[in-house]
């Protein structure tokens, strides 16, 4: 399959990156901008989720109103969220629409009216969020997971604090977005029925004098990793359980993600064969690898009724450490046929394409074509994933679960 | 793109879109089957018995299964609703006849007593899950009351009492009953060799026992009503709202999609703008669902407990009033954009197409393109959503609030 992604960098630091699909009708893009809630204060985490809410309710020449029914009219699917790095916005629609779906885009990120009569409403959309997050238990585990693993910044809640976002007024928030919405370490990325050439001039017209700003980089808290149980009223009781792994840049990264494709990805993997097909213990269990810039974890996660809790912890604490004595050819050759079906089942949609080669671009520096990484994967051998893991044994585990009862926490969990 | 059909001589349909463009292949059985088709001794079968279906065949052992579609890097699964169960795969076109293979084996499975114990504890996990979770089992409470009896009010996952008191015979008999060739369609979509598609079918599927199937279709009756569930440990206020609306075969249901996207959109609907962005409710939204011999209007709304009654209300003014005005042509435009958008988004991955192709045949025995539906949601008048107001209206509901308030009062 020939593919080419194009890159540009504007002098301001804007990165701009395409992947032209001609097979597609569509076109996405998805645009990072360097704002994530790792940049709030310490003592006002929520702030930057805040903003993010408020940036929506008109910008440039668009009240709110007129801004969601211009995207309306325009047959644009969006999406927005505040995570660590970055705010995420995104949308698809058919390819001679999305032009004017990134003016729209950038005056967002550039001239947000950030109106203070809508204060106590976007107040209210943020505080429901949190509301939304204490009646969803295996989301609200995972939350805790994060905290108790990452510790601050880069495991902090999402959705903010209460006492910020209870707190915030119009001109906290207009002082984060001033400081923070800027072109540098932003990306911008297209995929897609897209032209290249035109993509870059009217981009460049859009976002070309935007003016770069200098914000520090955010300082890791020495953090203490430990357990944690929290009292819910439930059938279930909810289970996280995290281990530290290499980021997407690590020169090993290939292998440590081998290592979680053998545990979770499809039926066949350890996980789900030895918690659910043998003991019918759950029936959601999983891990994933997560990455970060500079560091990477593994989370998982099993939610069962309280009386099985215990077994299911151990049994997963136990293929965890398992892990470490090597993984089978047969389980790579599995893992190696899931991934390159998926590289070319993410050929079929936009917005899975704009939406990878942004994430790329940040962890990596650059993006990778398909065919790149279809050779590192197909690389990867057996012996060089037990190499790895005989040297980085899963290990250290922090354990957070919500239900009725605390329970017993193996050996080797923090 | 070409549409192809076949039918083999035991009843089973093949039907396909071939996109000869397409970068892979999407297929799957489609089942007339589901929590419709079930009695009270049974109730949960139908979803139990598509958990079966991966636990192994008299040639395959379950964990054969799990390794061969993951051998060929497939994107698989299955689903159970009130009238249907899917299972389906994703697979790169090389893999077509071990994808269709695999599938077509799998659904004539063992169902192994020792297997069908252990998965009962899954499905039993699986009810635990939900029922702690939004909206904590008020959505069957609220399909029991409104259909009041009608087979569209069965809950898909049945109870802990009714999946556990289960026995594996009545499971082997409600399977040979219902999974029989005529009840069931082979489904094809993207880059399909139908001539092999259909070649491997009547070679595996051929022999397969026909057996008379039937589904009950009575008229529905209209039920309205009000009740209140507590849930002391929600933190928010949850309700559900039922009203009738077009089938999956009337001509309107396109106009009341589009109804339900100028009313209750996730953004941008009245709704929204109401109850949403107002920061009045988390959300708020209404849908429409179209099935066999009857169709709903479902509306959701969470937030604040201190919010509930008052946000109900402005529901049922939002509900009153379009019945009263109707919509705009502008809503109509906007929503038409919104709509078309979707359609050709979804269309673009050959698993969108694969479940359009086979719920349009369940449904209808029709294919419809792409092109088909953008021509039949730019042809909906004002009128003709004016029309579906007046015989399906949306104030006329069954409600469900479950959460901490003690008392609620109807609005």
């Amino acid at each position: 399959m020939s593919q080419q992604i194009y890159t540009h960098v504007f002098d301001n630091g804007l990165t701009l990156l395409a992947e032209p699909i001609a097979s597609l009708e569509s076109a996405a893009f998805t645009l990072l901008l360097p704002a994530g809630f790792v940049y709030d204060r310490p003592d006002r985490v929520g702030v930057a989720n805040f903003t993010c809410e408020m940036m929506l309710r008109g910008c440039g020449s668009r009240d709110s109103r007129a801004f969601v029914n211009d995207l309306d009219n325009l047959g644009v699917e969006r999406g927005e969220s505040c995570a660590a790095s970055h705010m995420s916005f995104s949308g698809a629609t058919r390819a001679a629409n999305l032009m004017p779906t990134l003016s729209i885009y950038a005056d967002l990120v550039r001239r947000p009216h950030l109106p203070g009569d809508q204060l106590e409403a976007g107040r209210a959309v943020v505080l429901q969020e949190l509301q939304a997050i204490e009646d969803d238990p295996a989301h609200k585990v995972m939350v805790d997971l994060r905290r108790r693993h990452y510790g601050d910044p880069w495991g902090r809640p999402s959705a903010g604090e209460e006492a910020t976002l209870e707190s915030a007024d119009i001109d906290e928030l207009k002082a984060y977005f001033a400081q923070h919405s800027r072109p540098n370490g932003a990306i911008l990325a297209v995929a897609g029925r897209v032209d290249w050439d035109a993509t870059v001039r009217e981009v460049g017209k859009l976002f070309g004098d935007w003016k770069p700003t200098d914000v520090p980089p955010p300082a890791d808290v020495v953090h203490k990793r430990a357990s944690h149980h929290e009292h819910h009223e439930s059938n279930q009781t909810q289970i996280g359980v995290a281990y530290r792994s290499v980021p997407y840049n690590h020169p090993q990264y290939f292998q440590a993600w081998g290592a979680v494709g053998a545990l979770s990805g499809g039926m066949s993997c350890r996980l789900f064969t030895e918690i659910r097909e043998r003991r019918g213990l759950c029936y959601s269990v999983y891990a994933s690898h997560h990455t970060l810039l500079d560091r990477g974890s593994v989370l998982c996660y099993a939610g069962t009724s309280a009386e099985r809790a215990q077994e299911t912890l151990d049994v997963l604490v136990a293929e965890l450490k398992r892990l470490s004595a090597g993984i089978e050819p047969a389980e790579l050759d599995r893992l190696k046929a899931r991934v390159k079906s998926g590289l070319i089942m993410q050929q079929e949609s936009s917005s899975a394409r704009s939406g990878s080669i942004a994430r790329e671009h940040y962890l990596l520096g650059r993006v990778r074509t398909l065919d790149e990484l279809s050779q590192l994967v197909d690389a990867v051998t057996c012996a060089s994933i037990n190499e790895y893991l005989a040297a980085n044994p899963p290990r250290d585990f922090v354990v957070a679960t919500l239900g009725g009862a605390p329970l017993e926490l193996p050996d080797g969990v923090s | 793109m070409e549409f192809r059909k076949h039918e083999l001589a035991n009843g089973l349909s093949i039907v396909a879109e071939c996109n000869p463009d397409a970068h892979t292949t999407a297929t799957g059985f489609f089942v007339n089957t589901g929590a419709r088709d079930e009695t009270d001794e049974v109730a949960g079968v139908s979803h139990f018995l598509e958990h079966m279906m991966f636990k192994g065949t008299p040639t395959r052992s379950a964990d054969d299964v799990n390794r061969e579609f993951d051998e060929m890097g497939a994107d698989y699964n299955a689903f159970t609703s009130e009238e249907n169960t899917v299972y389906y795969a994703t697979v790169l076109p090389e893999n077509q006849d071990r994808a269709v293979g695999l599938l077509a084996d799998i659904v004539r499975p063992s169902l192994r007593e020792d297997d069908f114990n252990t998965e009962k504890q899954v499905i039993i996990e699986e009810i635990r899950m939900y029922a702690d979770q939004p909206p904590f089992g008020a959505d069957d409470k609220i399909r029991a009351r409104h259909f009041a009896g009608h087979p569209l009010g069965r809950s898909v996952l049945g109870t802990v009492d009714s999946v556990g008191g289960l026995a594996v015979d009545q499971m082997r008999d409600y399977f040979r009953r219902r999974y029989s060739p005529g009840n069931m369609t082979l489904v094809a979509a993207g880059r399909v060799d139908f001539d092999r598609l259909v070649g491997l079918a009547e070679r595996i599927c051929g022999g397969w026992e026909t057996v008379a199937t039937d589904r009950a279709v009575p008229a529905h009756a209209s039920h309205a009503g009000f009740e209140a569930l507590v849930k002391d440990s929600s933190a928010q206020e949850y309700i559900m709202q039922l009203a009738n609306g077009p089938s999956a075969t009337d001509p309107e249901r396109f106009a009341a999609k589009l109804l339900a996207v100028i009313v209750g959109d996730d953004s941008g609907s009245r709704m929204f703008w109401e109850l949403v962005d107002s920061g009045l409710a988390e959300s708020a939204s209404l849908a429409h669902h179209g099935y066999q011999g009857a169709g709903l209007f479902m509306s959701y709304l969470s937030c604040d407990p201190e919010n509930a009654e008052d946000n109900l209300r402005r529901v049922e003014e939002i509900f009153c009033r379009v019945e009263r005005e109707g919509v705009t042509p502008a809503e109509l435009a906007t929503a038409k954009s919104k709509t078309s958008s979707r359609v050709v988004l979804s269309g673009e991955r050959p698993r969108g197409r694969l479940f359009n192709v086979g719920l349009n045949w369940l449904n209808r025995r029709e294919y419809r393109s792409v092109k088909d539906d953008l021509d039949a949601i730019d042809g909906v008048t004002v009128e003709q959503i004016a029309g579906v107001l007046r015989r399906w209206p949306l104030s006329q509901t069954t409600t469900v609030a479950i959460g901490p308030l003690a008392t609620m009062k109807a609005p």
